[in-house]
């Protein structure tokens, strides 16, 4: 059996009386796509924060290809090959587009390498014509492809994207999703996502949270016909 | 201007001001500019670590008073000032070092860093005003407590205790120091490291997110700050042969703030001009007896505070350039910081 | 026997003056979130009310304990609604102005009464403790720090003004919602920790030279005192002095007041380390106390 890109076991957060992730196991294998869903509350944004080193699990181990990094720091994490986009966009306002793109491409290889790889994605991502733009001054969605070029500019393995479409327009959404997919062709990526049509779009199998634990795991054609799915975002389930 | 013509028209100016400055002024007014070029080298040291680092230290005047009197300790049991002056700088970089370990390595948040650095520099200012007596002397150097160190020996011609600097050339020691301190700084902010410290100042997290150990760039950058400030300390020695733990008063920490605050911050510049004209302000403030110095200081500060909390020096570049909006926090683009990519 | 007495009334007295010295910082920050570095010149103004006013014939008791609060009460609100409002969550921003503060306070009465020390005579006198002589008027500013400390916490857990203070820091948006002015709460929460700056700065003044910077010897121990109690004000104020005060006055007798007061804050600055919310606020004494005022 092939050691998984990144996996979880057992792992649990708790908040004071609260459990927030509970006990769960999760693999990821290299270059697969996966979406977490869930309701509000439903711990997925915690168990990516659990991923990411922000928070540190009260229970269970993370694994890097087969690497513990439970509880390691964020910055750690990262350098062992994991680019994130969190959820409010987390972006230099005060630097140029440019700047941002190559802060991320500089913390390793020359300086000739960081300005290529710069110039690279920015071509990648269309914002060559706003590079020399402040990033406080854009508008949402173009933040947001912002800090996701900032990520790919990290050469990371694994791309880890945390709600990437939210308070953008249809034309950014779609556009999201065409670039979620490109994405994938050279890199593993788990995407945390509430919309169900975003996730339809970039079609991939799901991991459905619910009440700090996985509901289920399935394709995405199969989960959305799921009534247990359905019961739990309609609010239906009997407690 | 380009990041290169700025700096080069900044150092130009920097060279006409050294070297012209003896032709016009008389020897008080030299002096007078000696003691400003050091506290604009200390105001550098702040104005770096606030606006570039984001890092609040309300008690610079701690490595200042320590490069100081490390300084008048060593010179009074060396003699010859050379090994002095590269104490006067290395001891408080490794004090800043480790009060930095201990903040930054304990996540320690913006306001709370405010407070232990003050309270460092209050608890200096205790225990060097508490040495009265020949108990406390290290070698020839008696500390002397609230009475200070009087006639602290003179810098003098490297290696050559016998050759003490005159007024003149201890003017180009400070303003040489002033300008060389300038030229590390832009070099620094422009080397991929101080692209990064601007960074962690942008937004920590994304710094972190980005594999970037950010609380390692915070003390490096504090650790330049304590070893300027200290630089300063010895220069401000210097400049009066004498040092006492005022050097570490609350009063002088409250002025540097008010140099970097109504000079600029996000500047080096700003910093810079704000400590020639705060000082120059007290100056004149002291030869007349209506007003009192602290009054008109803590007014500037409130009103700078409250009303042009970006300083003068971002204030009049966005009025060349007619950029809107600089204000504080987004000042980056008003900072000198800018290379080709 | 008549020696740890003797140390014992000594660190007493020495919790006494922290408490008195932080607990209307303690208001100030642990309801607004506001760090008011002019706190030692509020004690300063306690203290020259005080001895201005007795030494013009006011009755001293009256000086020390009506007319210092309320005029450092007035003060505090005048303060508020002219900078501190307009600064309310940018912390550093606060603190600066509020430096700012401190100096133009010190340069004020720098220039109405000059440089010199003043002072009013404590009280009372002295009594024994087996050989060793101390004050009456201490046990007397224990009294008071008791006194304040209680009416705080009084305050806060059993009036409906402490209700709406509390309420309105958990949530400002929420009281608003219920009609209640957080603008006003604000206002009144400032200029109580104000007052009880002039309270402080009052008893104080017989015990202490009085001159334009002794605000600066008080803030750096006000402050961290604050710090390391965290986030329940009268508790944590309370178990912070106490902690700090036994380490000062316990260093104080092996070496001398000045590096007692250093012991004081070096304990204090790795205890902001080791529990960065302070003693109320995390560790295993934060569980305990997280619901305490």
């Amino acid at each position: 059996m092939t050691v998984p890109l990144l996996e979880a076991q057992g792992a649990t957060m708790r908040f004071g009386g609260v459990t927030a992730v509970n006990g769960v196991n999760f693999a990821l294998r290299e270059m697969e796509l996966r979406c977490l869903i869930g309701p509000n509350g439903a711990g997925k944004s915690t168990f990516f924060k659990m991923l990411t080193g922000q928070l540190k699990p009260s229970a269970g181990r993370i694994l890097l290809r087969g690497r513990d990094i439970t509880g390691a720091e964020p910055h750690q994490i990262a350098r062992l090959g994991v680019g994130i986009k969190t959820q409010v966009p987390n972006v230099f306002d005060g630097l140029s587009v440019r700047e941002n793109v190559f802060v991320a491409a500089a913390r390793r290889g020359s300086a000739r390498q960081a300005r290529r790889i710069t110039g690279e994605t920015l071509e990648r991502l269309r914002l060559t014509a706003i590079a020399a733009r402040i990033v406080g001054q854009l508008a949402h969605g173009q933040r947001q492809w912002v800090e996701i070029a900032a990520v790919l500019a990290q050469e990371p393995d694994l791309v880890l994207l945390d709600e990437p479409a939210a308070g953008m327009t249809h034309e950014e959404v779609l556009r999201t999703a065409a670039l979620i997919r490109e994405i994938n062709q050279t890199h593993a990526l788990i995407v945390v996502e509430h919309d169900m049509q975003f996730i339809r779009m970039i079609a991939s199998t799901v991991t459905v949270f619910n009440g700090g634990a996985i509901l289920v795991e399935d394709d995405v054609e199969r989960v959305m016909a799921d009534p247990a799915v359905r019961d739990v975002y309609l609010g239906k389930q009997a407690a | 201007m380009t990041g290169w013509a700025s700096f080069a028209a900044m150092v130009a100016a920097g060279l006409v001001v050294l070297l012209g400055l003896p032709l016009v002024f008389d020897l008080f007014g030299l002096l007078q500019m000696t003691v400003f070029a050091a506290m604009a080298v200390l105001a550098l040291s702040q104005g770096f670590i606030w606006g570039y680092g984001g890092i609040m230290s309300f008690g610079q005047t701690a490595f200042f008073g320590l490069g100081g009197y490390t300084y008048a300790v060593a010179v009074m049991n060396m003699g010859d000032s050379t090994v002095p002056v590269l104490l006067s700088v290395l001891l408080p970089t490794l004090f800043a070092a480790l009060l930095g370990y201990f903040m930054f390595y304990g996540r320690i948040s913006d306001a709370y860093i405010g407070v232990i650095t003050l309270t460092v520099t209050v608890i200096l200012f205790n225990v060097v005003n508490s040495t009265a007596g020949d108990f406390y002397t290290i070698g020839n150097a008696p500390l002397g407590g609230f009475n200070g160190m009087p006639s602290v020996p003179p810098l003098n011609v490297p290696g050559d205790p016998s050759s003490p600097l005159d007024p003149q050339q201890t003017w180009y020691a400070a303003m040489g120091a002033l300008l060389l301190v300038y030229i590390l700084l832009r070099a620094v902010l422009a080397s991929r490291f101080g692209r990064v410290v601007v960074a962690i100042r942008e937004n920590e997290t994304r710094a972190q997110l980005l594999g970037y150990d950010t609380r390692l760039y915070k003390l490096i950058v504090f650790a330049i700050g304590g070893g300027i400030a200290g630089l300063a300390g010895c220069l401000y020695a210097n400049w009066g042969s004498f040092i006492s733990p005022t050097v570490f008063g609350l009063a002088t920490s409250a002025q540097v703030l008010i140099y970097v605050l109504v000079g600029g911050l996000g500047t080096l510049l700003g910093p810079i001009l704000g400590a020639v004209g705060i000082q120059y302000l007290i100056s004149v403030i002291g030869a007349q007896e209506m007003v009192n110095a602290n009054l008109v200081l803590g007014a500037v500060l409130v009103v700078f505070v409250l009303l042009v909390p970006q300083g003068l020096v971002p204030v009049v570049q966005g009025l060349f350039r007619r950029v809107p909006g600089v204000r504080r926090g987004q000042v980056a683009e008003a900072a000198p910081v800018e290379v080709e990519l | 026997m008549a020696l740890t007495g003797l140390i014992l009334f000594n660190i007493a007295n020495s919790i006494a003056v922290l408490v008195l010295l932080s607990l209307g910082l303690g208001v100030i920050y642990g309801m607004m979130r506001v760090i008011n570095l002019a706190h030692g010149e509020f004690l300063m103004l306690g203290a020259y009310t005080t001895v201005v006013s007795a030494n013009a014939g006011l009755n001293l008791w009256v000086a020390m304990l009506v007319a210092a609060p309320l005029a450092v009460g007035l003060f505090g609100l005048a303060v508020e609604r002219l900078f501190i409002r307009f600064l309310y969550g940018r912390i550093i921003d606060t603190m600066l102005a509020t430096w700012g503060l401190s100096l133009a306070v010190v340069g004020l009465i720098t220039t109405i009464f000059g440089t010199t020390v003043r002072g009013v005579s404590a009280p009372f006198g002295g009594f024994a403790i087996g050989g060793y002589q101390t004050s009456v008027y201490s046990w007397f500013v224990i009294a008071v720090a008791a006194a304040m400390a209680a009416g705080v916490w009084l305050v806060l857990r059993f009036t409906k003004f402490g209700l709406i203070v509390r309420a309105t820091m958990q949530n400002p948006d929420m009281a608003a919602a219920l009609g209640v002015s957080p603008q006003w709460i604000y206002m009144m929460t400032f200029a109580l920790g104000s007052a009880l700056a002039g309270l402080a700065g009052g008893v104080l003044a017989p015990v202490s030279g009085v001159s334009p910077v002794m605000g600066g010897a008080f803030i750096a121990r006000a402050f961290i005192t604050v710090l390391g109690g965290g986030p329940a004000i009268v508790t944590g104020t309370g178990l912070a002095s106490g902690l700090f005060g036994s380490i000062s006055e316990v260093a104080t007798f092996f070496t001398t007041p000045v590096f007692g007061q250093v012991a004081l804050l070096l304990a204090a600055l790795v205890m902001i380390r080791i529990l960065p919310q302070g003693i109320t606020g995390s560790g295993l004494t934060g569980r305990l106390l997280r619901r305490s005022l």
